[in-house]
């Protein structure tokens, strides 16, 4: 190799060099993607647009008050009309997105969720599945990257049986008591079985599953089966056309709909309203408020919609799912403040926002400081527990509004942690994943 | 041998014990058979006067129960609106024969679909845009209390949706057999350019039988509507009138009506008695299963034509 080849060669390096450590330079802008999976579109549009206009909403209000500590959210919306493979592929567009890569996903599907949870263990960025997806990814130690809190499937089962329970004048009394459980057709419509079926069997009271498949249009078959059967209680866990379809044949067999509870993706205004009077006393559970009386509501409309920055009509600010999507938002931003705690002011990664979440500490003081004190519940997220067994509340239907029926419900840690545990342990054995020590060290 | 007696002996023992119950699901399966059979009723309309499978019929009615409600939000009384609707169907067979169809004369039939495909997307996007995606209530009064007679439970709703498909029939048959335009409609579908050296002016119709497609779409569109809200799945309507279709045939009318009630009661009552022993959710594709057991038997449909052609 003669001398000019060399000289070459160093200058070729030299050039090239500079290029790439110049690079992370030039990405160093201080804002962050936070990618939104929603379904604007298709047939669970109803229940997607509020939700997606909650998290738009939110957003704005954060980046016209400076963004988290200064630093602005580029939110990018990904349409996925509730379809798994979209999703995916919606995530693979947008894990690599922004300075530093998405801050963390939201998938808005408990489909989706199955389907990103072993990838983000290689792309290294969270996945916040809230109140829904593997119920098992409660147990942090083996879903290091999944959170589902503030509360899942599993412990919403239990919370309600303990409702019934309470109703019915003691647990004691569920013996012999018939409980029809109509789901949904898919891993998120089954995802409470397993659970419901432990209680039955530790309670006495006789258990009926009756799937519907999507999109639910049609329950004939399903609402005679509830006729014949006589339930003393039926818990729902639909989506979409499947909640209204439901609510209108349980009234038309005269069921009584205080004692029919749908879980809280099936006790919306987009569930009640079509049904008219009909749904008038339906109940479903939350893990948040419903209305806008909350000065972050008022925040918004003087802050983001006053100024034309809205993402949907001013009337629908308050509904259930437009509030989902608020405390979603509050769970995702207040991570974000929680890393940079540790990790500094700027964007940050993925794998920092999963610390953000896994130390989040939401006091019912912040609550109050960001316009939502007795909104949800404080919580308060570990390496063990990105769950919480969080409580929920059981709300109900005026035929206006929904107005809370209950206090907190404790869900049963003692029957739920084990399950999740156990279906963890399984999983780790089954992916051969080293289950973390939570000594810091992991 | 528990799930040869669960399967084989005693559903049977069901029925038998609780004959009362059993009525009711045939009731029901019936009343459920009579929603799809407005659904499918669209398709044999089209497919009778074009030999075209119309993908975008689920989405007509969908867009027609979206006007209507739109109309009603805008304090239109329900009877006007209703007519309003109905014109803006018309309008809308109209804008297709002349922006779609017109172009496609004498193209195979697979173009003609595609081209119902792409309607049908494009009159999707068309209603999200012009209506919003929110679900809606559709309340014209029908009555929808239920009551029992000897035990067994009827609705009223669904007896009014038996009794619109039942005028539509009838209407429907009178048109095809009784009348000049129902006459060249047979005739356009049985062959496009034979019809047209006789005299038969293609285009208006095929506005024709696109309006009265529009308006069956609309009677369906209400009738779902009601049911389940006037939302973006009820494009999804169009997925039960395909085994309807199929057992009773794409080009008659009486076939669409029966083939809808058996199907409709078929799937009652296997998901009843065979769907806990299935895991249940059985209902969906069993409609399709009586279906194709149906086709087995008979290709054409139960009364579809029998087409023989000599090569």
């Amino acid at each position: 190799m003669n001398l000019r080849k060399l000289t070459l060669m160093g200058a070729t390096s030299a050039v090239f060099a500079a290029l790439f450590s110049t690079a992370p330079v030039v990405a160093a802008e201080d804002y962050m993607v936070l990618p939104s999976l929603v379904y604007r579109t298709g047939a669970y549009a109803p229940n997607g647009v509020p939700f997606a206009n909650g998290v738009s909403d939110y957003i704005a209000l954060v980046n016209a008050r400076g963004g988290v500590n200064g630093i602005k959210i580029k939110l990018i919306e990904c349409e996925t009309g509730y379809k798994t493979d979209v999703g995916v592929e919606c995530y693979e567009k947008l894990k690599k997105e922004g300075p530093v890569g998405a801050a963390v996903f939201n998938p808005l599907s408990t489909g989706i969720t199955y389907q990103l949870i072993e990838k983000t263990w290689v792309d290294k960025v969270p996945v916040h599945s809230m109140g829904y997806g593997r119920t098992a990814a409660a147990d942090g130690r083996v879903f290091k990257w999944t959170f589902n809190f503030p509360t899942s499937y599993w412990s919403q089962a239990s919370a309600v049986i303990k409702y019934i329970g309470g109703q019915e004048g003691g647990m004691a009394k569920l013996k012999g008591k018939k409980i029809v459980h109509v789901h949904h057709n898919s891993p998120y419509g089954k995802e409470a079985n397993p659970t419901l079926k432990i209680l039955a069997e530790k309670y006495g009271f006789k258990l009926t599953l009756l799937p519907v498949d999507h999109p639910g249009q049609e329950q004939k078959a399903t609402w005679l089966q509830v006729r014949r059967l006589r339930p003393d209680w039926v818990f729902m866990s639909g989506w979409g056309v499947m909640n209204q379809v439901a609510i209108k044949e349980a009234a038309a067999i005269n069921y009584p709909m205080d004692k029919f509870i749908g879980n809280w993706w099936s006790s919306t205004e987009s569930d009640v309203v079509p049904a008219g009077g009909a749904a008038t006393g339906y109940k479903g559970t939350a893990f948040h408020g419903a209305g806008d009386s909350w000065p972050a509501h008022a925040a918004i409309k003087k802050e983001v919609h006053d100024k034309g920055k809205g993402a949907g009509p001013r009337e629908g600010i308050g509904e259930v799912l437009y509030n989902r999507g608020v405390i979603n938002m509050v769970y995702t931003t207040e991570a974000m403040r929680t890393a940079m705690g540790k990790f500094g002011t700027k964007a940050l990664s993925g794998a920092e926002v999963r610390w953000g979440l896994e130390n989040l500490n939401l006091t019912a003081a912040r609550l109050k400081e960001l316009g939502l004190g007795g909104f949800a519940n404080p919580i308060k997220i570990s390496c063990q527990d990105h769950e919480t067994n969080g409580p929920v509340r059981i709300q109900q239907w005026d035929g206006k509004k929904w107005v809370f029926v209950s206090e907190w419900i404790v869900p049963m840690a003692d029957v739920v942690r084990p399950q999740i545990e156990m279906a963890a342990a399984n999983y780790a054995k089954e992916k051969k994943i080293a289950v973390r020590k939570c000594d810091g060290s992991d | 041998m528990d799930t040869l007696y669960a399967f084989f002996v005693a559903p049977f023992l069901d029925i038998a014990d609780s004959p009362v119950f059993f009525i009711e699901v045939v009731i029901g399966g019936l009343s459920a058979g009579v929603m799809y059979s407005l659904v499918a009723l669209g398709f044999v309309l089209i497919f009778k006067a074009s030999g075209v499978f119309n993908f975008a019929q689920g989405v007509l009615a969908l867009f027609a129960a979206l006007t209507l409600v739109g109309f009603m939000d805008w304090g239109i009384p329900a009877p006007i609106a209703v007519l309003m609707t109905a014109a803006v169907m018309v309008v809308l067979a109209y804008a297709i024969e002349r922006l779609v169809l017109r172009h496609l004369v004498n193209q195979e039939q697979i173009i003609l679909f595609m081209s119902t495909l792409g309607l049908a997307y494009f009159l999707e996007g068309l209603g999200d845009t012009l209506w919003g995606s929110n679900v809606k209530r559709l309340d014209l009064g029908i009555p929808e209390a239920s009551f029992e007679i000897q035990g067994v439970l009827l609705n009223q709703f669904e007896l009014v949706a038996a009794a619109s498909a039942a005028t539509m029939v009838a209407v429907l048959a009178v048109f095809f057999h009784r009348t000049r335009v129902g006459r060249a409609l047979r005739a356009v579908a049985d062959d496009h350019q034979a019809a047209l050296s006789v005299g038969i002016p293609l285009k208006s119709i095929w506005v024709v039988v696109w309006s009265v497609a529009g308006l069956v779409a609309l009677v369906a569109g209400i009738m779902w509507g009601t049911k389940s809200g006037v939302q973006f799945s009820l494009s999804l309507i169009a997925l039960k009138a395909l085994p309807v279709l199929i057992l009773g045939g794409f080009t008659s009318v009486p076939g669409a009506i029966v083939g809808g009630l058996i199907i409709g009661v078929g799937e009652k009552v296997a998901e009843v008695y065979w769907g806990p022993v299935l895991g249940g959710a059985i209902e969906n594709w069993f409609a399709y299963v009586l279906a194709l057991g149906f086709l087995l038997v008979r290709p054409q449909g139960l009364f579809g034509e029998k087409i023989i052609e000599r090569v």
